[in-house]
């Protein structure tokens, strides 16, 4: 007894031991036993480090997954069984940050990096081409320009 | 004695280290050639004292000098020598001295191979290196000294955590540090080149063999420690989004891009301001890398040190350095020219698109990362960013860019001719298409997205082929001529396509993996059987083992196909009985590139163990795959004009010329 009690403690601290999802825990239905697979992979394990309770070994993973079999037989559909969990533990037991103002930032930050980055990369490869290929000169500057050669001595003062 | 000479040499080492970072960059300002060349023995020296130093440590672990903390700790008398080795950076102190002993490695490797590097850029660049390690030896010496002695000793060790009692200790750590540290070299070149305000391309050509080499480790460092989480952690998986993996991801990523713009830089000129950012960039993500996991702000399945003190430390350092760097490029990236232009449709442009896609990718592992700490920092909120986040995300950013990969070694530089690229990629379309086609018929399961995926995997490998083929002119001219042409193209082009093949490699066995896994849950008895795909798995015994630290549990399964027998799979646990802890020692059977994979779990008194078994196919090509591409990346080391060394950039003429 005191060996499973440190073999559980171990498998908390390390993050799990061999497996989750124990025999006893499977539904007969498949259909119904792979939505709660798909949906544990979904759910936090609270009292683990980044694990899902499909992962984990935790008693209170355990009882989550149970929870999630429960309400499934009983005819819950996928987001009313995630809705309950929500109601019941907060937004931290899902995997999936939830689309809100709050997340905004979150979700958005590749879509805005990935903007940013293409409008800098366009304007920069526009700006390069404009200073290195200037605009024809006015009639006014070619005008000069005649009477500047005509008046200096030839010389290439190009650096 | 031993610790003893080895805090000595530490504190000697930091010396060498200010030595290092004064000096040479005092000469590189005053223009005393004499200050400047002190950085080439000083580099040597470091390295001597920080390996001795390094050396200690090692000696004490194989002695098991229980008279010091760290080997207290950390190791015990009965465990084979191999790991009473790797336990010497199986901790965080030694682990922060191993880095370092890399660190102090690469400033060596600058200065002997660094012959041909302008006295003045060398200077610089070493002082860099040294100010870093004089960071990092400040830290050792003041909140994590290795060389700390205990009185009384005691008798025997705690042992080493079990589940780091592994192979994958001795390789895992040495070649993420390489990776890790080998990007300070490209972050030094970029300060020195700033500090100097002057970048060419032959600077990038300087870069460009630390950059590699630091990424092959990395990605080599990355997939060897997914490949150990896979067989060790027990429950299967190779890649869990866990804080500590995104850390070595970013600098990778990051790395990915730098790789590719300072081609740019070195081929056509263009980028320079860029580059210069993202080598800056790469290295802060490595100390962010080192951060996360040293300072225990993330406390994870990998995260073995939790101390705060270490935490703010680390954080200056951080701060210093990458805020020092972001500075001073704010400060002087103005004064970097820029040369080469280019039309959006070009090789350039495609590399372009690359690093904004890498850019993009690691800005949504860094955010998904530390949103939920910011969060609860800031509202008290908690949220769990998890896998899911990261699949979509990340999945959904790297997707496009892997389907363009094939199209940018094809397109021209400066103008690319995007219609003709994607006639020359016909053929290898036309197959990927036939392929995804075929396994949507015949598989039934899985993401209707899985056989697109799978697609665009095989689309990217014989995409990199035709590349090559391409370049022999198949098609065009005579097979002899072919193959005088392949022979005689630069190892660097090969590179390319290898690398570029083994992401296809790496993500076919993804795709397999993740969408067409067989898995099998059960209570057996011995003499029980159960069939999983083609496979019948017979629980044949229940045995006992004794190793040298540890009991084990094992279970045996006889397998066998179509009724002819394929030997044994043996799956079981340990428990280490200095630290009580258990360990999985998970059954797995390679069957071609597809794995059998059984784990299991508790015995019932009534004498039933729980069973997981799973089938994975083709899940190897997952680190098949970033093997070739680390051998691409070692085929482009490899490459002539890197061997041979920058040319020295042609002085331009100041004066002006009479005109004819």
């Amino acid at each position: 007894m005191r060996l499973r009690l440190l073999l559980l403690l171990c498998a908390l601290l390390m993050g799990g031991a061999a497996h989750a999802v124990q025999p006893d825990e499977v539904l007969s239905d498949p259909a119904l036993e792979a939505r709660a697979r798909d949906l544990s992979r979904e759910l936090r394990c609270m009292v683990c480090q980044n694990q899902s309770i499909d992962d984990s070994d935790a008693p209170l993973a355990r009882d989550l997954r149970v929870l999630v079999r429960e309400r499934l037989k009983s005819g819950d559909s996928d987001a009313q069984v995630l809705d309950y969990l929500v109601s019941r533990y907060g937004e931290f037991v899902l995997m999936r940050p939830v689309f809100s103002w709050r997340n905004a930032l979150l979700w958005g930050a590749p879509v805005i990096v990935l903007v940013l980055g293409a409008g800098l990369a366009v304007t920069m490869m526009r700006r390069r081409r404009e200073m290195v290929a200037p605009a024809p000169l006015t009639a006014d500057e070619e005008a000069r320009l005649a009477r500047l050669m005509a008046a200096a001595p030839p010389e290439d003062g190009r650096p | 004695m031993i610790a003893e000479i080895g805090q000595y040499a530490l504190i000697l080492a930091l010396v060498l280290a200010l030595v290092q970072t004064v000096l040479p960059a005092w000469g590189a300002r005053t223009g005393d050639a004499t200050l400047m060349s002190v950085a080439t023995p000083v580099a040597y020296i470091l390295f001597l004292f920080v390996g001795s130093a390094f050396a200690a440590l090692v000696a004490l672990y194989l002695t098991s000098d229980f008279s010091v903390v760290n080997v207290v700790d950390n190791s015990h008398s009965r465990m084979p020598t191999i790991y009473k080795i790797t336990s010497t950076w199986g901790n965080h102190e030694g682990s922060m001295l191993l880095w370092v002993l890399v660190l102090a490695l690469f400033g060596a490797l600058v200065a002997l191979f660094g012959g041909n590097l302008p006295e003045r850029l060398k200077a610089n660049v070493l002082a860099v290196q040294g100010s870093i390690a004089v960071a990092f030896l400040l830290f050792i010496l003041f909140t994590s000294n290795p060389f700390l002695r205990i009185v009384p000793p005691p008798a025997e060790g705690a042992d080493l955590n079990p589940v780091l009692q592994d192979p994958g200790l001795a390789i895992h750590p040495p070649l993420l540090y390489l990776g890790y540290v080998g990007l300070s070299i490209s972050f030094a070149f970029a300060m020195a080149a700033l500090m100097e305000g002057r970048i060419d391309a032959a600077w990038a050509r300087w870069v460009r063999p630390w950059t590699l080499a630091a990424w092959v480790f990395l990605t080599l460092g990355i997939a060897m420690g997914s490949y150990w989480a896979y067989y060790e952690l027990g429950w299967g998986g190779w890649w869990f989004w866990d804080p500590v993996e995104n850390a070595s991801l970013m600098p990778w990523l990051s790395a990915t891009a730098l790789l590719h713009s300072a081609v740019v830089m070195e081929k056509r000129d263009a980028l320079k301001v860029w580059t210069v950012l993202l080598a800056i960039l790469s290295f802060s993500l490595s100390l962010i890398g080192t951060f996360l996991v040293r300072s225990g702000v993330l406390t994870s399945v990998h995260a073995f040190a939790t101390d705060p003190a270490r935490g703010v430390f680390i954080l200056v350092i951080l701060s210093v350095f990458v805020g020092g760097g972001l500075a001073l490029f704010a400060l002087r990236a103005g004064e970097l020219k820029q040369g080469g232009l280019f039309a959006p449709v070009s090789r350039e442009g495609a590399l372009v698109l690359n690093n904004l896609f890498l850019t993009a990718a690691t800005a949504a592992v860094f955010v998904g990362t530390l949103y939920p700490l910011a969060l609860e920092a800031v509202t008290g909120d908690k949220i769990t960013v998890g896998p899911p986040f990261f699949n979509l995300t990340f999945g959904g950013l790297m997707l496009p860019l892997v389907f363009a990969m094939p199209f940018g070694p094809l397109l021209a530089w400066k103008r690319g001719d995007l219609p003709g690229v994607a006639q020359r990629l016909m053929v290898a379309a036309g197959i990927a298409v036939v392929a995804a086609v075929v396994t949507a018929a015949a598989e039934d399961r899985g993401p209707v997205l899985a056989p697109v995926v799978l697609g665009i995997a095989v689309f990217v490998m014989l995409g990199a082929l035709t590349d090559l083929a391409e370049r022999a002119g198949v098609g065009r001219v005579s097979a002899r001529v072919n193959l005088r042409r392949i022979v005689g193209l630069p190892r660097s082009a090969f590179g390319t396509a290898l690398a570029h093949f083994g992401i296809g490699v790496c993500l076919i066995g993804i795709v397999c993996e993740s969408s067409w896994s067989l898995e099998k849950i059960a209570a057996m008895r011995v003499g029980e059987t159960i069939t999983i795909g083609a496979h019948d798995l017979t629980l044949t015994r229940m045995e006992n083992r004794t190793g040298p630290n540890f009991h084990a549990r094992v279970a045996v399964f006889g397998i066998r196909e179509g009724g002819v027998s394929q030997g044994e799979v043996v799956s079981g646990k340990r428990l280490f009985t200095a630290r009580q802890m258990a360990t999985t020692e998970s059954g797995i059977r390679t069957f071609g590139f597809s794995q059998l994979y059984v784990a299991i779990g508790d015995e019932t008194p009534d004498g039933q163990v729980s069973v997981r078994m799973t089938w994975k196919p083709l899940v190897t090509l997952i680190w098949l795959g970033t093997v070739v591409m680390a051998m691409g990346g070692l085929l482009s080391l490899a490459d002539r004009r890197l061997r041979v060394g920058a040319p020295k950039p042609a002085r331009r003429r100041v004066s002006p010329v009479p005109a004819e």
